[in-house]
């Protein structure tokens, strides 16, 4: 049989992150309670390293290898990028939280970064099949970290429903996938892009589209298949909300995009319908469900869920412009996600987990420096202009428009203005209410430089966005 | 031999199919009721063997025609004893339940033997994966003993299928991966093909227990566990837990469960001979043996030496028993998964060495 | 009809029939090992389409090892079937219709339109020689290789998952510390005193 040995070099990060997870893994358990910090130290060196070789290994070019299930383009090097720069900066943010739970523990950053590898697998996936495992890696590893909080009944529950509706939208998509592969015979995309050019839009197809398209969706968390997010992003520590609410959301993007426009590009008619009632329904209920929200993780679950039907806007125009509004909005959204949810862990201490709107009544009058920081991101979420959420939202209804769909980008503006009203109650809680307690707000130091820093950069990169924007573009091919 | 059977009914007008249907089962006979036999008088061995051992004389009582000899009668007689004693179901079994898991516990023990050769072409079946097939179908016994110890609706019973569960469970990865192990060195799943591969010109030096000698022991300690046998015999520690899963059987279901668990041991033996212990071939190189009809029937490749290798095994097993003490459970699950599963992995690596390096005289060949 | 044909009609419909025992029998026992008869048929199946590998590991993985965990793990819990069962009638017209769908989507993707013999050939039966488990070796570790180590990962998330999850030290547990015993000397445990021996009074 002819066999070509594969090129190893184009899968170096991945191979980087698998042998340094495995070390630390073995490592760790050499290390004492007390110098536990050595794994931590460790792993976000892996996210360094594995940054530098993605980074070494960014070429324009459109590279295959694994018998061609293994990609490595522009838009899989920025994406992996995003990711590593997520993970480290969620790390960055949950060590004293994880610390002062008694969660800072070897499996922790472990299975972080192999849920780090299941990501790099998907966003450079080019078969059905490494999609697949790739997702399941990365599932598998979220599952465990949500129910690592043992002790917590929340976090239990959260954990269960996450498993058992995750294990069911695994099983659609793979379903899905069996029913594309019985009809193109292959499972690498190129090879069922090929096929399904040729044979039309098949009744089988369609249905195979419909069972990949709830499978990604649910990943994605788009209405109606959002019903695990508030639970999971509610019952799980904050920190693991605040891995499982960013980066994966990136590779989830790189999932829709291989499997709609590389694999199944000749069907664009069909899942552009999918997808429009999928946008719609995320942007309407997510925004006018985060009204009726007391527990901030929840509201910026439901939050979460509006960004990805903004997401999924850019993505149905279906032109290269639109694919970069989408992936400028994935990134844009991690971006925010992490100053939002680094806002909770920020304000949380010891036995206090500051996830109630209320404990937020007020905190201009204790510390304006952070208040007004929240301001930031909240305008950035709620899209006011100059800041980095604006040109995101700007971006995609750009895409939609030129697909000639205006009604469309005026129902996202509509229902924009509408979550408007929950960011800027926020912002009311925190300048315009009196404080409930009254002591001094004392962060600690790395958390509240970090988080300074994150939201400077919604704002800077909001000043300045064309940069980013043409990384994007770029790494679509324009 | 068997196309002379076939051709004859054949010859007689019988219908291709009933020929071929009389053939297959006069071969399964063939195997089964020697195994059959040897397991009752594997039980008789037992007792004297562990009789000598204790420095008893075991039984010797029971013979035929009036006479003693050796108590040689004796597995016969329990064997019309026990089918003529009443099969109690205890109030609140699962009846099916309680009734199937002995034939659950009997039937893979028999249909594992299937694929086992007893020679160069002495095979049932030579299907292509042979080992695969025999580690499957003995991977099925477990249930007879889980279901009687679960259908008996008994405490002690139910105990004894706990723990035996987990005990199989655990030692059967320790024995899979002693297994990958030779079909690496064999390059070849078929047990045919492994006993061929310690062939050679060094007689015994080239059979496989030499460079898979850590995998050899765990093989056979984990045997030794799978059947449920003393040292490991937790499940039916007669001073903790009465008899485990069998507590409430009686006569001839009691018998089954006796029967399965000897058969299994035969089996065991008789793969650890053909893995490591080079099958049928010959401990002395050809090249010893006298140009002698007589002398390479005696000495050259045959049947016998597989059914003394086995023998020896079974010895080992009935040596065992009288010689070590039982195992606290806690102490099985660490042996299994601490001790026997690390090893096996180290040693599947040195094996993969040891064949890349092509170390003479096992792995020059290829 | 030939054999094979025989053997497919009686094994599908021992299949079929015993996967609906699994969800239909009241003892979660019976119905376990129902699943483990659906496992054995489904190898059978396997090994009609020649392939040995597959149907003995099937065999060998789920009902050797996953289904006597399984199993295990009913037996052990005292499930009360009653409230199961509760809402039985109630869910029934939904899960029929849902059931009803898969099916006939089923039905509509492996019917004969895609899959017929015509659109399909009937693969070459192989030679007495073809071994099945080297073809899907070399398949694995040459046109796989990514996604097979892939899996292999997932399975060792599985394992860091399982441990980090239910691997608990209890403050006042006794543990038997096996390299302390092996160490141990005879001077570490036995102090021998010389006694004045007393004389008789």
């Amino acid at each position: 049989m002819n066999f070509e040995i594969p090129n190893f070099m184009l899968a170096m990060p991945e191979i980087f992150v698998l042998g340094m997870a495995c070390f630390i893994l073995i490592l760790d358990l050499f290390l004492s309670e007390r110098s536990r910090v050595v794994t931590y130290l460790l792993t976000q060196a892996t996210l360094v390293g594995a940054f530098l070789l993605s980074l070494g290994l960014y070429s324009s070019a459109r590279e295959l290898t694994f018998s061609d299930s293994f990609v490595l383009d522009p838009m899989a090097s920025v994406l992996k990028l995003a990711v590593y720069a997520a993970v480290f900066m969620v790390l960055l943010y949950s060590r004293r939280y994880l610390r002062e739970r008694g969660m800072f523990r070897g499996e922790f950053f472990v299975l972080g970064l192999f849920g780090v590898l299941g990501m790099m697998v998907m966003i450079s996936a080019h078969s059905l099949l490494t999609i697949y495992m790739g997702l399941e890696l990365l599932s598998l590893s979220m599952y465990a970290m949500v129910a690592m909080q043992r002790d917590s009944r929340v976090a239990a529950e959260a954990a269960m429903k996450y498993f058992i509706l995750g294990a069911m939208a695994s099983a659609m998509l793979l379903y899905g996938m069996s029913m594309i592969y019985g009809v193109t015979g292959s499972l690498e995309l190129g090879e069922v892009s090929a096929a399904v050019a040729g044979q039309g839009s098949q009744l089988i197809l369609i249905f195979g589209l419909v069972f990949l398209m709830v499978g990604v969706a649910f990943k994605l968390g788009a209405v109606p298949f959002h019903m695990w997010v508030p639970d999971v992003y509610h019952g799980a520590s904050t920190a693991v909300t605040l891995y499982i609410s960013t980066a994966p959301k990136l590779a989830a993007f790189a999932m829709l995009m291989r499997l709609l426009v590389d694999g199944l590009g000749a069907l664009q008619p069909q899942w552009h319908d999918i997808l429009l009632l999928l946008a719609i329904l995320s942007l309407g209920i997510g925004n006018v469900v985060a009204i009726a929200q007391t527990n901030i993780k929840r509201m910026l679950a439901y939050s979460g869920i509006s960004h990805v039907g903004f997401l999924l806007l850019g993505v149905l125009s279906g032109s290269p412009e639109g694919y970069a509004a989408g992936m400028f909005y994935a990134i844009v959204y991690v971006l925010m996600g992490l100053g939002g949810f680094g806002m909770v862990i920020l304000m949380s201490r010891a036995g206090f987990e500051a996830d109630q709107l209320e404990d937020y009544k007020g905190l201009n009058e204790r510390s304006p420096w952070f208040a007004l920081m929240m301001m930031f991101l909240m305008f950035s979420m709620a899209g006011v202009p100059p800041f980095i959420g604006f040109w995101a939202k700007l971006s995609v209804l750009q895409a939609v428009v030129d697909a000639n769909m205006v009604w469309l980008a005026a129902v996202a503006v509509l229902f924009s203005v509408i979550g408007a009203f929950y960011y800027l109650r926020l912002i009311k809680l925190m300048y315009f209410d009196g404080p409930l307690e009254l002591s001094p707000f004392r962060p600690s130091p790395d958390v509240a430089l970090l988080f300074s820093v994150n939201a400077l950069a919604v704002l800077l990169i909001g000043l300045f966005p064309s940069s980013l924007m043409a990384i994007c573009r770029q790494a679509m091919g324009l | 031999m068997f196309e002379i059977v076939e051709n004859f009914l054949l010859g007689l007008g019988l219908w291709p199919w009933l020929a071929t249907l009389v053939v297959t089962l006069l071969q399964i006979m063939l195997v089964m009721v020697p195994l059959l036999l040897s397991v009752a008088y594997l039980t008789y061995a037992e007792r004297k063997v562990i009789g000598f051992m204790q420095i008893r004389i075991g039984p010797n009582r029971v013979g035929f025609f009036g006479k003693p000899l050796w108590g040689l009668g004796q597995p016969i007689a329990d064997a019309v004893k026990l089918m003529f004693k009443e099969i109690i179901i205890p109030g609140g079994a699962d009846k099916f339940l309680f009734l199937i898991a002995p034939v659950l516990s009997m039937a893979p023990a028999l249909a594992a033997w299937a694929v086992v050769p007893f020679g160069s072409e002495m095979v049932l079946a030579d299907i292509d994966a042979s080992l695969l097939y025999v580690l499957a179908i003995t991977s099925i016994g477990v249930y007879g003993v889980i279901i009687a110890g679960w259908a008996s609706n008994s405490k002690y019973a139910f105990l004894g299928a706990m723990r035996s569960a987990a005990q199989i469970v655990s030692y059967e990865i320790a024995m899979g991966f002693a297994l990958v192990g030779v079909l690496m060195a064999a390059g070849s799943i078929n047990i045919g093909d492994i006993v061929r591969g310690q062939g050679g010109a060094y007689g015994l030096l080239n059979w496989y227990f030499i460079p898979l000698f850590p995998l050899f022991i765990i093989y056979f300690i984990s045997g030794v566990a799978e059947t449920n046998r003393a040292p490991f015999d937790v499940a039916e520690g007669e001073s903790e837990i009465v008899a485990g899963f069998h507590v409430e059987y009686s006569g001839m279901t009691f018998a089954v469960f006796f029967l399965a668990e000897y058969a299994n041991m035969i089996l065991i033996s008789m793969l650890a001979a053909l893995m490591f212990l080079g099958g049928w071939l010959s401990p002395l190189p050809a090249s010893w043996i006298p140009e002698l009809a007589l002398f390479d029937l005696a000495l050259g490749d045959g049947i016998h030496w597989l059914l003394a290798k086995t023998a020896l095994f079974l010895f080992f097993f009935l040596w065992f028993r009288a010689t070590f003490p039982r195992y606290r459970y806690d102490q099985i699950m660490r042996l299994g998964w601490k001790v026997f599963i690390p090893i096996t992995i180290v040693w599947l690596l040195v094996v993969g060495l040891f064949i890349m390096g092509g170390l003479a005289p096992w792995f020059d060949a290829a | 009809m030939s054999f094979e044909q025989i053997l497919f009609y009686l094994f599908s419909g021992v299949l079929v029939l015993s996967a609906g025992a699994v969800i239909t029998v009241r003892n979660p026992v019976h119905a376990a090992m129902f699943l483990v008869l659906c496992f054995v048929t489904t190898s059978a199946l396997w090994l009609l389409l020649e392939a040995e590998f597959l149907a003995i590991t099937l065999v060998l993985v789920y009902v050797g090892a996953v289904m006597v965990l399984f199993l295990f793990v009913v037996m052990m819990l005292d499930i009360n079937l009653a409230r199961m069962r509760e809402g039985f009638a109630r869910y029934l017209p939904i899960g029929g219709i849902v059931a009803a769908t898969a099916v006939g989507i089923m039905g509509l993707a492996v019917g004969r339109i895609n899959f017929g013999l015509d659109v399909w050939p009937a693969p070459p039966a192989r030679a007495a020689d073809y071994s099945n488990t080297r073809e899907l070796g070399e398949q694995l570790y040459t046109t796989y290789v990514y996604p097979f180590e892939i899996a292999s990962v997932v399975l060792l998330v599985a394992i860091v998952a399982a441990i980090a999850l239910t691997l608990r030290t209890r403050p006042g547990t006794r543990y038997q510390k096996i390299e302390e015993q092996v160490v141990v000397k005879k001077s570490d445990r036995l102090r021998v005193v010389q006694l004045e021996s007393e004389g008789r009074k």
